[in-house]
């Protein structure tokens, strides 16, 4: 299955893209998608996982993905 | 209603907004894009934001600050794209019959809205730019700082 992934800030420009479809495998968690993509981005071995949003509400490591889920990838934020 | 705008943010505009008959008092906090932080010299900032969620986020801060303070009527603009030094990022106005309860509702409002919303900024320096908060978060990298 699919999922939306979108990078913002710091690990737009780490991995190279803001938006972009990642497969994964049903059942997957939050945890496997980021494990999934420090495999494919080499930049992102050293990061610790960050905060992730799901349909734009933070989610927890371990919650299950969901076909066409869109999974936003949140550095520490700065706002203000 | 939009808090997140790429315009110059009217400070006037937001307070005569808020304002209602029945207010006696209002706060009104800007944060304000500084020359410096953290020991560098900064001359600009770009702000960033997850904005379909950003939009969500404060409208949840708003909820609940209205919640807690019945009384207070609120306003909150974020501004995001190229800031230069003394360019306003955020304002806030906060009204109430009495001034106790404005005064507390700004201060929640500003120190929730960092605490929760994706928005980011880099930093323009001598050195180039960065990005606050990142740096930090990388071991590999804070180790060498």
């Amino acid at each position: 299955m699919n999922v939306k992934v979108l990078c913002f800030a710091a690990l737009r420009e780490e991995t190279g893209f803001r938006e972009r479809d990642v497969a994964v495998e049903e059942g997957s968690t939050i945890g496997d998608l980021w494990k999934r993509l420090q495999e494919e981005f080499e930049s992102l071995r050293s990061v610790p996982m960050p905060l992730v949003a799901v349909n734009e509400t933070y989610a927890a490591a371990g919650e299950v993905l969901r076909p066409g889920d869109e999974v936003a990838l949140i550095p520490p934020v700065a706002g203000g | 209603m939009s808090f997140l705008t790429y315009d110059e943010i009217d400070h006037e505009s937001l307070i005569r907004e808020v304002l209602r008959d029945r207010d006696g008092a209002v706060c009104f906090f800007a944060g304000v894009v500084r020359d410096h932080h953290e020991g560098k010299s900064v001359s600009a900032i770009d702000y960033e934001a997850y904005e379909s969620m950003a939009e969500k986020e404060i409208g949840k801060v708003m909820t609940e600050v209205e919640q807690e303070h019945p009384e207070v009527s609120l306003r909150v603009v974020h501004r995001l794209g190229h800031l230069i030094v003394g360019d306003t990022s955020i304002a806030i106005a906060a009204s109430s019959p009495h001034r106790a309860e404005a005064f507390e509702a700004c201060r929640k409002v500003i120190d929730r809205v960092k605490e929760t919303v994706p928005i980011w900024k880099k930093e323009y320096g001598p050195d180039g730019t960065s990005w606050v908060g990142w740096q930090g978060s990388r071991p590999d990298e804070a180790t060498d700082a």
